[in-house]
């Protein structure tokens, strides 16, 4: 099965306008219910919309007649691939599976899932795709995209407290690069820094698979008491459907249909008026007013209006009640008075709410609206039956059973295929490739990767992120997961991080998955976090092509399999296919969150060495592994063979170490590695704070440095006795490495690496690419201020 | 001693406010823009964030809040009021501070840790601090860059009345690498860096911010 989406796409837009005024009938008589009955057998743009000829058959099949335009809008963006899941759906049924866990609060389904991480508290989080409007508007789609997400966090009943981002283009050098990447730093950090949350880590990485198909994944934590978990459900009849926040206006009518579910063409339109417009000071009084709603209780039911708008949350919260909803369109707040019912019901204007609340509760509702200057509108109410319908003028241009619209949509069991260069792929052994000689090669290696845009700096993007902002802020990047502080008097807080390596999942997606996974679970446990709960986002290619549905059943499969064996909950995800220009997809990407907490964060270990004579030790085991390797990418341009063996029962044991080491005091630093393995973790625990180290590598130096065997972690200590011990008792491999110290990494007898010179490669690199800072310094603290510890 | 934390809308480090004067031993008010009640307070901070989504110019709006006429009037008696970064602006579109804040030179939003020099230790705001004493407190912002005519910043510098100067680096192209000034009486401080994120080793670049709220503890007492 495979239909042209694409012809479908190209005039999606236009079918859109055609709704109302196209050919016909429908230009001068508004298409109610009634009239629907009565022409049963007229013609519609269901295929412009999107829709397949059976999904419409089906629509007409659960109406009993031909949808309304209104209802033809509405099934058309909740049955989207992007609102639906329909390709993804039988495959994400796994993380259901996984055996329960007594954090796990609240389960995938909800908005975003909640855990529980002691004393009463509860944290939310989640991390969500805006991929394809951030290439289209780079600065709107980004912005937006954390927009969303932080949305869904309140929509939980959280305050939230902190952002990440994973961002990822093509070629750093590529001129395209240049005009979507700072569009998109601009977008994230304009957006979050202006709501007041810290921007606490993310990733940044480039490769030629996503010219012109940019990731862009926005994750938002929030935290709140078990008490004060919110559910999106429309419940009690007589109850008052409320839509607050911005007015509604045409921006981003049909944005999810249009742009998330469907592959960009060439040769296509441009779909700026597609993508939405963020205004992140409405969306910062929309938070404070929620959460005074929320500590009144003055709300029954809650959910943000994200995708499909008003159709999804009206749907979504009917669908998950008890009873049906009654809507009047004429009360909703309009930007644009000329908007056609449709598009009320589709629009995508951000900022916006929906609530249900009890009657004797709706004046006192209002009032911390007009507190906070949000506006609020009732809208309808809950309802008895088991209809959602929807009055435009005093007719009815909505009658539809609310589950068909939200939750039971098509679901396809798509076909699946091998791709047919993964054998020749996985052959290509890295092992081939020629290895550094001399000591001056290793050098140039060394620098090659740690500048590559991969490897380098990032500084130039968090820059333009406030990350001090509501004063929790424990670690921030460039340490290996955020750390926020939840309480001020029991210093408890959690730690997250996000890792999505796409060369690994390249060569093999069940693998990469996991790899990905363990990861992050390896970064979040290098603070000294106890890792609890995962959330992902699945950016893939067309599910339309076999060979990259395979890649997402693998990847579906790994991650649910790895979560299994680390036992930990996935606790929802977002999925985002389509991703590719024309026939090439991209490299598949599952960006995988991993949340742990801190019972005290004052405990927590951070990367950077801080103070000379300690001891460096290597936690793991160091095998001859370059298959997908960052050296291999850097110096050689080779992506192939088999990505690092994984083994999530050395994962674990390494996390339990830590965790104990970290709570005893008794490491000052720890370091995962990862992509450049040793060369870029000692590059960048020497950089922090300007501290090198006396090194001695075994005879395979070469192997030593870049090799990116996993299950490995680096960390200094003043007790290397009491590490060892704790290490042999934990089964822990430990390798004794040198003594931090000095202004150079030196390998004894081999090479003697100046901080300077390695701090102007690395430091270099994207100031170089994307415009150097006019003032100011490195991206350290100044010489002779070290900060206090 | 009560110090008030005014929340406009769009106001982001009120609680950071709040928490700077909790740990320095005062007590933190908080006070609501659109309310004339200055809640007899002794001491009043403006916070930092993006009051009125930073429309029209950033600070504009805020300036000319119920709350903020109280404010003025108040510092004309001698009220001791801290405007930090988004604060800083609202004070110069008040009139209570000469100048005014652009966009960066550079264009860009920079969040970094920022040594400053302490060039008046004698303001209501600074009397913890040495002249001439170096502090790290972090900065962020899109439109710190502090700017006046020649002839205003030669007087301003005759009055001596530059409170702080970057060191070290420029973050956002200031004139004269102006960080902070001082009313004439030494009572009203603005700036751009954010002391109340330098209260805590743990959350913190320093702790060399908590200065500016033990100062006025002390300022306020000795009144």
């Amino acid at each position: 099965m495979s239909e042209d989406v694409t012809a479908g796409q190209a005039s999606a837009t236009a079918g859109l306008s055609d709704l109302d005024t196209g050919p016909g009938r429908l230009a001068d008589r508004l298409d109610t219910v009634e009239l629907a009955t009565s022409t049963a057998d007229d013609e519609q743009p269901w295929a412009e919309l999107g829709l397949k000829a059976d999904e419409y058959a089906r629509i007409k099949e659960i109406l009993g007649r031909r949808p309304t335009t209104a209802e033809l809008a509405m099934y058309s963006v909740m049955w989207s691939e992007h609102c639906s899941y329909k390709s993804s759906k039988v495959h994400l049924r796994q993380f259901g599976d996984l055996p329960k866990s007594d954090a796990l609060l609240v389960g995938i389904g909800e908005n975003a899932g909640v855990v529980d991480v002691g004393e009463g508290y509860a944290v939310t989080f989640k991390v969500e795709s805006h991929n394809h409007p951030s290439y289209v508007e780079p600065y709107q789609g980004a912005a937006t995209g954390v927009g969303g997400i932080v949305r869904d966090i309140l929509t939980m009943g959280a305050r939230p407290i902190a952002v990440m981002d994973s961002l990822r283009f093509g070629r750093a050098d590529a001129p395209d690069t240049a005009r979507v990447l700072p569009g998109v730093v601009a977008g994230v950090g304009g957006y979050g820094n202006c709501l007041g949350l810290p921007n606490i880590g993310g990733e940044l990485l480039f490769d030629e698979c996503y010219a012109g198909n940019p990731l862009v994944n926005a994750l938002c934590v929030g935290v709140m008491k078990h008490e004060d978990v919110h559910l999106a459900k429309a419940e009690g009849a007589g109850n008052k459907v409320i839509l607050f926040g911005a007015r509604t206006g045409g921006d981003g009518i049909g944005g999810v249909s249009v742009l998330a579910s469907e592959t960009f063409d060439a040769e296509g339109p441009a779909k700026r008026p597609a993508v939405q417009v963020g205004d992140p000071f409405t969306e910062k009084l929309l938070i404070e007013a929620c959460l005074e709603l929320f500590a009144q209780d003055l709300v029954t039911g809650i959910q943000d209006l994200g995708g499909a708008g008003l159709s999804c949350a009206t749907s979504e919260l009917a669908s998950a009640g008890t009873g049906g909803m009654h809507v009047d369109l004429d009360t909703v707040p309009l930007r644009d008075s000329t908007l056609t019912p449709a598009e009320i019901l589709m629009s995508e204007s951000q900022e916006r709410m929906c609530a249900i609340v009890e009657p004797g509760k709706v004046e006192q509702f209002l009032a911390v609206c007009r507190k906070w200057d949000v506006r609020a509108a009732v809208i309808g109410e809950v309802t008895d039956g088991d209809r959602l319908t929807v009055d435009w003028h005093g007719e009815r241009i909505v009658d539809v059973p609310p589950r068909t619209v939200a939750h039971e949509g098509p679901v396809y069991e798509r076909p699946m295929a091998r791709p047919a260069d993964l054998d020749a792929l996985q052959a290509d052994d890295p092992a081939r490739l020629p290895r550094p000689t001399t000591a001056a090669e290793l050098q140039a290696h060394w620098l090659a990767v740690v500048s590559s845009p991969d490897g380098a700096d990032k500084s130039w993007v968090t820059e333009q992120y406030d990350r001090y902002v509501r004063g929790n802020t424990v670690l921030a990047q460039p340490e290996d997961a955020g750390v926020v502080r939840i309480d001020e008097q029991s210093h408890r807080g959690i730690a997250l991080s996000l890792d999505g390596n796409a060369r690994f999942a390249r060569l093999d997606p069940y693998a990469g998955a996991q790899l990905n996974l363990a990861e992050a679970y390896r970064n979040v446990a290098a603070t000294g976090a106890k890792p609890l709960a995962v959330t992902n986002c699945l950016n893939f290619g067309s599910p339309e092509n076999p060979e990259v549905m395979w890649q997402f059943a693998e990847a579906v499969r790994g991650l649910a399999d790895g979560c299994r064996a680390l036992g930990l909950p996935v606790t929802g995800g977002n999925v985002s296919l389509y991703n590719q220009t024309g026939d090439v997809a991209i490299n598949p990407t599952p960006v995988i969150g991993v949340l742990g907490v801190h019972e005290d964060v004052r405990t927590r270990v951070p990367a950077g060495w801080r103070t000379a004579g300690e001891t460096v030790l290597l936690f793991g085991e160091t095998r001859a592994e370059f298959g997908g390797s960052a050296w291999a990418s850097v110096v050689h341009g080779h992506l192939g063979g088999r990505p690092p063996a994984l083994d999530l029962a050395a994962e674990r044991a390494l996390a339990d170490l830590l965790g104990a080491l970290g709570g005893e005091g008794l490491v000052s630093s720890a370091h995962d590695l990862a992509d450049g393995g040793l060369a870029q973790a000692l590059t960048e625990s020497a950089l922090r704070y300007g501290t090198g180290a006396r090194l001695a590598l075994d005879d395979d130096v070469f192997t030593a440095l870049f090799s990116e065997s996993t299950a490995r972690v680096v960390v200094t200590t003043s007790d290397p006795g009491g590490v060892k011990r704790a290490a042999e008792w934990a089964g822990v491999p430990v390798t004794e490495l040198g003594t931090t110290g000095g202004d150079a990494l030196v390998l004894d007898g081999l090479l003697d690496l100046p901080l300077a010179e390695l701090r102007a490669a690395w430091s270099a690199t994207l100031p170089a690419l994307f415009g150097g800072p006019e003032h100011g310094t490195p991206s350290t603290v100044p010489a002779g201020t070290v900060p206090t510890s | 001693m009560r110090i008030g934390v005014i929340t406009f809308p769009g106001s982001l480090d009120d609680v950071d406010a709040a928490r700077a004067v909790r740990l320095a031993g005062g007590e933190p008010v908080s006070l609501w823009h659109g309310d004339h009640d200055l809640k007899d307070v002794d001491a009043v901070v403006l916070p930092g964030g993006f009051s009125y989504g930073d429309y029209l110019r950033a600070g504009a709006i805020a300036a000319r809040s119920p709350l903020m006429q109280d404010v003025v009037a108040g510092a004309k008696q001698g009220l001791p009021v801290l405007g930090i970064c988004n604060g800083f602006q609202v004070l110069c579109e008040a009139g209570l501070l000469p100048g005014a804040l652009t966009r960066n030179s550079h264009l860009h939003f920079r969040n970094r840790d920022q040594v400053l020099s302490v060039e008046r230790a004698d303001t209501a705001w600074t009397g913890d601090y040495e002249q001439g004493q170096q502090i790290l407190i972090p900065v962020k912002n899109g439109e710190g860059r502090y700017v006046g005519s020649d002839a205003d910043l030669d007087r301003l510098e005759g009055e001596n009345r530059v409170v702080f100067r970057y060191v070290g680096g420029n973050p956002n192209g200031s004139s004269r690498d102006i960080a902070g000034v001082t009313s004439e009486n030494g009572r009203v401080v603005g700036l751009m860096p954010h002391p109340e994120h330098a209260i805590e080793d743990l959350t913190g670049p320093s702790t060399d911010g908590l200065g500016f709220f033990t100062s006025i503890l002390k300022a306020v007492v000795s009144a």
